[in-house]
């Protein structure tokens, strides 16, 4: 590829859309020399740094629309603002930060990488999760983890209602208060492998908090076998 | 799937550039409401004694002729009319019930959309750029405005359909979502005696706050109300005279977000139609909360 470039290379939604944007980050791969993309004006526009496969940076300056670096593979994207519904979503590897607040279904079904919110994530934040590491450093709304499978949510304020309804293997870690636990999802002991991990998360995130002011929450395992007792609770 | 919007002059100061602002709310919804569009204006408050109708007719060339001389000479009354498209505005200073009974019977054609002192209530099927291109929203001044795009799941396409809904005392609501006990309510409010004009779930929720604001509640105390007895899914964006509120169903299943600044506070589905309001990039901006009640105005 040809040499890098002195100033990084700029994308503007309100000029070439959000398919010229996404167009323009796609095409690159694992041997480009362009690491370092802006992308300007999003205006609250949808599925903006959708897709994404190459290790680049990307840092968007604005508040984003719904399904923001959705799909993500490798890239670390910034959204210096907040973002809507289910930022982050699907997301295989890489990094999503959020320095806002963000909607709905932040970091749904996403199966692996870091999504960051630097403020608080609305209901249903990391709703059926199968891998992902989602740091919170605010609150998060009701319905959240709901039947999430694997992956860590680390919420630094309080959780709203139903927390982890229906979870599967998903570890929580909530350091403020739960308004309510959702079905088969229990208060589990803090071991010192749980402390390390959450260490290790809140240090990825950038986010400062002491890993012992938390809890560890958990499936119960009592759900997801049939269990003719449980009927009541399906 | 629908679009609703909102925008609440705090600064007066704006109110000449109300619609300027407004339309391309409206407008940045179309792809959640291709089908229909409609949108509340309040401005230009009539004087005491006198009542505001908006009305609306599918034959607007043989409905609004000689309206005003006939009504006029029935009622020994003074009337106005002025036509935009195919509603019309009619000031009048006869009584309002007297009047909704004269149409009924001489005009049974035209459709009261909207009454009050400074409502004004505009609705069509279309696209929402052609609705507000039809009724000349961007040049429209007043205090606030609520607005609908409408993408029609499970009725017809037409304009008596079409939100925002009012049912009367200047009081309209623009409605995502759906509910289930509309059926009962209207049942209950029409023995309470509310007039309904369609079997739409939304114009019951009109009709219930409308009730609740007849009964002497203020604006927060009708909606919160409304969360007790409406059952079903919804954001609403309700307006009154100098009113402005924000709701979710207690289980916030509809999209909202909401934006303010000094000069002024905006509602919408999504953030994008807010995005281009003056100085939206630094508003405060959050999400309502489930069951959270936001009032500006309205005696609240």
């Amino acid at each position: 590829m040809g040499r890098g470039r002195l100033t990084m290379p700029e994308l503007d939604v309100r000029e070439i859309g959000v398919r010229g944007v996404n167009k323009a980050l796609m095409a690159l791969d694992d041997s480009t020399n362009d690491r370092n993309w802006v992308v300007r004006s999003p205006q609250g526009q949808h599925s903006i740094a959708c897709g994404l496969t190459a290790p680049i940076d990307v840092v968007i300056k604005g508040h984003v629309g719904f399904y923001c670096a959705g799909m993500n593979q490798q890239a670390n994207v910034t959204i210096e603002g907040h973002a809507g519904v289910g930022v982050g979503e699907n997301m295989m590897s890489g990094r999503v930060h959020v320095t806002g607040n963000a909607s709905e279904s932040a970091g749904a079904t996403a199966h692996g990488g870091l999504l960051v919110i630097e403020g608080d994530a609305s209901s249903r934040c990391g709703i059926s999760m199968k891998g992902v590491d989602i740091v919170v450093g605010g609150s998060v709304g009701h319905m959240s983890a709901f039947m999430a499978q694997s992956g860590h949510l680390v919420v630094c304020g309080d959780a709203g209602d139903a927390l982890g309804d229906s979870i599967y293997e998903a570890v929580l870690f909530v350091r403020g208060k739960v308004e309510s636990l959702g079905a088969d999802c229990i208060e589990k002991e803090m071991r010192p492998e749980h402390l390390a991990k959450l260490a290790e998360l809140l240090q990825a995130a950038g986010i400062e908090a002491a890993p012992s002011e938390f809890r560890r929450y958990g499936s119960a395992r009592k759900l997801y076998n049939f269990d003719i007792d449980n009927v009541g609770a399906y | 799937m629908c679009g609703i919007v909102g925008l609440y002059l705090k600064n007066p100061d704006l109110q000449p550039r109300l619609g300027e602002l407004f339309a391309p709310m409206l407008t940045e919804m179309s792809d959640r409401g291709p089908d229909s569009a409609g949108f509340a204006i309040y401005r230009n408050p009539v004087e005491g004694g006198r009542t505001k109708f908006t009305l609306a007719s599918n034959s607007p060339d043989e409905e609004w002729k000689a309206l005003d001389a006939d009504l006029e000479k029935a009622l020994n009354c003074d009337v106005q009319v002025q036509v935009i498209s195919d509603h019309a505005v009619l000031i009048t200073d006869a009584d309002a019930d007297l009047v909704h009974d004269w149409l009924a019977e001489n005009r049974p054609d035209i459709r009261i959309v909207g009454s009050g002192k400074s409502i004004e209530i505009f609705k069509q099927t279309g696209l929402p750029k052609d609705v507000v291109e039809r009724f000349d929203l961007r040049h429209a001044a007043g205090s606030h405005a609520i607005g609908h795009t409408r993408m029609a799941t499970e009725s017809a396409v037409t304009t008596e359909g079409s939100h925002p809904f009012a049912t009367g005392l200047d009081l309209c609501l623009v409605h995502n979502g759906s509910l289930s006990n509309h059926n009962r309510l209207r049942r209950e409010l029409e023995r309470k005696g509310m007039v309904f004009q369609t079997e739409n779930d939304t114009e019951v929720a009109a009709g219930f706050l409308t009730w609740k604001l007849r009964e002497g509640a203020n604006l927060r105390q009708a909606v919160a109300a409304g969360i007790e007895e409406l059952d079903g899914f919804y954001t609403f964006c309700i307006g009154t005279n100098d009113g402005f509120a924000v709701v979710r169903d207690p289980i916030a299943c509809k999209h909202a977000v909401m934006a303010e600044t000094d000069d002024w506070v905006a509602m919408a589905t999504e953030y994008r139609a807010i995005a281009n309001l003056p100085g939206a990039d630094s508003a405060r901006i959050w999400e309502p909360g489930p069951g959270e009640i936001f009032v500006w105005g309205g005696g609240a």
